[in-house]
């Protein structure tokens, strides 16, 4: 059991969101560390607080803006915190808040940045393997049968899943269907302005199968920023504020044993970890208002959305159904900003601000009376990581 | 003849050593997993200690090669530069009932448009690469 100490449930809230323009991978006219410290401006401004003032860093998946560098550059006061959360690359997004979080409360840090910066152009994509060289470990069992990619890697755990639970085509489809069409009303979206029809779903090209090209996240450049605090200095803040209402991460038993043997691979590997969530938040699926769901792939949000207990597998073709998806009045609105399909792939932290945004009553795709919103970071890998952010209602 | 074009990254052994006797195995046309001395526990990928029973005591062992499909891919998408131009490919996720449903990983040979079933049975076949700096061979799949 979780007990009330044991616990981040209102103590922390978000107090400044900001990121820079998003563009298409390979297109920011500006280096990655150059992002990442716009990114951490706009946030400082949103919250109304003096850049320097920030005084911790977090981030995920072994980003390369070093908190020690952006300390200096920003004229940091005092560098309290330098967090990286270890292993699962966007599956760190709400971890990395967590992390944070959890610092603030056991007083080791006070101002708390959570970023994530990417300029895929500078640096290696994330969809496209190096030429040539050997491999070892698990690579040597993957590589040469020519799976290197996530798309590939989690196209073997969807196939199965969709064997398993009779997962239809038109179930994928609305998920994608549901992110691009919250970026039209988006100006930041890089799909703003590029709206999705079922025929153009149906029709693109297989990427790895059963993933489309629809059904895969974009590569993008930008950063994203988030500023957190403790409940107590939150009132001082502009914004309404957005509070921490739970974080979990991890993933289930063995999910990292090689070549593939994970005893539950066709999962999002969230099944051991929302209850600690919903534990924690002392809600339950049935109380969210809005949902961000880390789309890398849309089977990868199907199976998060399950394994969270917002539906039973055998009820995902009936629950994923479009007009369920879309704000303002679905049943579940999701991924309302566009998100990694349509937003933009800022490995996830965009869903973050976006559900500050739905909390804050801010969002291109509003939902009414948004006070309990959920954040799911980048399913399928371990470990993965969850978080529930609420209004001053829900505390 | 290789299934898929040369280019590919080439696996070598672990500088640990850790997985030197598949590797050694695969070469000699044996499939080779590891099983717990103490509790016969399977375990696959290779792992220093038995999961089960955290005995050390983990023993190679030759496996028929033999198994089903348990999951797959049609790959499309060229993600690798030796694959550009390739066309499609299969990668099948297959399981040993034998051996304690241990799942590994290889390309289905035959037809890269061919219908795939989950559950099929395969058998193993190995691919040799002699041509490799540091040779090897994969073990790769056809319905049986």
């Amino acid at each position: 059991m979780t007990s009330d100490t044991r616990s981040l449930r209102g103590k922390v809230a978000i107090v400044g969101i900001g990121e820079t323009t998003y563009y298409k991978h390979g297109q920011s006219p500006e280096p990655e560390f150059k992002l990442a410290l716009m990114a951490i401006l706009a946030a400082a401004e949103d919250a109304g607080i003096d850049p320097s003032d920030i005084d911790s860093f977090a981030s995920y998946s072994n980003d390369r803006n070093d908190p020690s560098r952006l300390a200096a550059a920003l004229g940091t006061k005092e560098l309290r915190l330098s967090n990286m959360q270890w292993g699962g690359g966007g599956g760190g997004g709400a971890a990395a808040v967590g992390n944070a979080a959890a610092a603030i409360i056991t007083g080791q840090a006070d101002i708390v940045v959570v970023y994530r910066a990417l300029a895929q152009g500078q640096f290696q994509r994330f969809g496209r393997a190096a030429a040539g060289g050997t491999v070892s470990g698990d690579n040597a069992l993957i590589n040469p049968y020519g799976i290197f990619v996530p798309a590939q890697r989690y196209a073997l755990k969807f196939m199965r899943y969709t064997h398993e639970h009779g997962i239809g085509r038109e179930a994928m489809r609305a998920i994608a269907m549901a992110s691009y069409h919250h970026a039209q009303s988006n100006s930041r979206a890089v799909m703003y302005g590029r709206p999705l029809t079922e025929e153009m779903y149906d029709s693109s090209r297989w990427i790895a199968e059963p993933y489309r090209l629809f059904d895969c996240c974009q590569e993008n450049d930008g950063a994203a920023a988030l500023i957190l605090v403790s409940a107590e200095r939150a009132k001082d803040f502009r914004h309404p504020t957005a509070y921490v209402l739970a974080v979990a991460q991890g993933s289930d038993h063995r999910n990292a044993a090689r070549s593939f043997n994970a005893p539950d691979f066709a999962s999002s590997s969230f099944g051991p970890v929302a209850p600690h969530l919903w534990e924690m938040a002392k809600l339950g699926p049935g109380d969210v208002d809005v949902l961000q769901s880390y789309e890398n792939f849309t089977g990868g949000v199907l199976m998060s959305m399950a394994e969270h207990g917002f539906f039973k597998p055998e009820e995902a073709n009936e629950f994923l159904a479009l007009e369920n998806l879309l704000a303002p009045r679905g049943k579940l609105p999701l991924n309302t900003s566009g998100g990694n399909l349509a937003e933009c792939y800022m490995h996830g932290l965009e869903l973050q601000i976006e559900a500050v945004r739905q909390i804050r009553g801010q969002s291109t795709a509003q939902v009414p009376d948004a006070h309990v919103a959920g954040v799911i970071a980048g399913p399928m890998v371990t470990p993965v990581s969850t978080m529930i952010v609420g209004s001053q209602e829900t505390l | 003849m290789t299934y898929l074009p040369p280019g590919l990254p080439a696996p070598v052994t672990e500088a640990d050593r850790l997985d030197l006797p598949y590797w050694e195995g695969t070469r000699q046309g044996v499939l080779k997993v590891q099983r717990c001395g103490a509790c016969n526990t399977w375990q696959w990928g290779p792992e220093w200690l038995c999961h089960h029973c955290r005995s050390w005591d983990m023993r190679w062992v030759a496996v028929e090669g033999k198994g089903r499909i348990w999951t797959w891919t049609r790959c499309w998408h060229p993600v690798h530069p030796a694959l550009k131009n390739h066309g499609p490919y299969l990668a099948v996720l297959v399981e040993l009932p034998h051996a304690g449903n241990v799942r590994m990983l290889g390309n289905l040979l035959g037809d890269p448009q061919q219908e795939v079933v989950i559950g099929a049975a395969v058998e193993a076949v190995f691919e040799p690469h002699d041509e490799a700096a540091a040779p090897y061979a994969l073990v790769q799949w056809r319905i049986a």
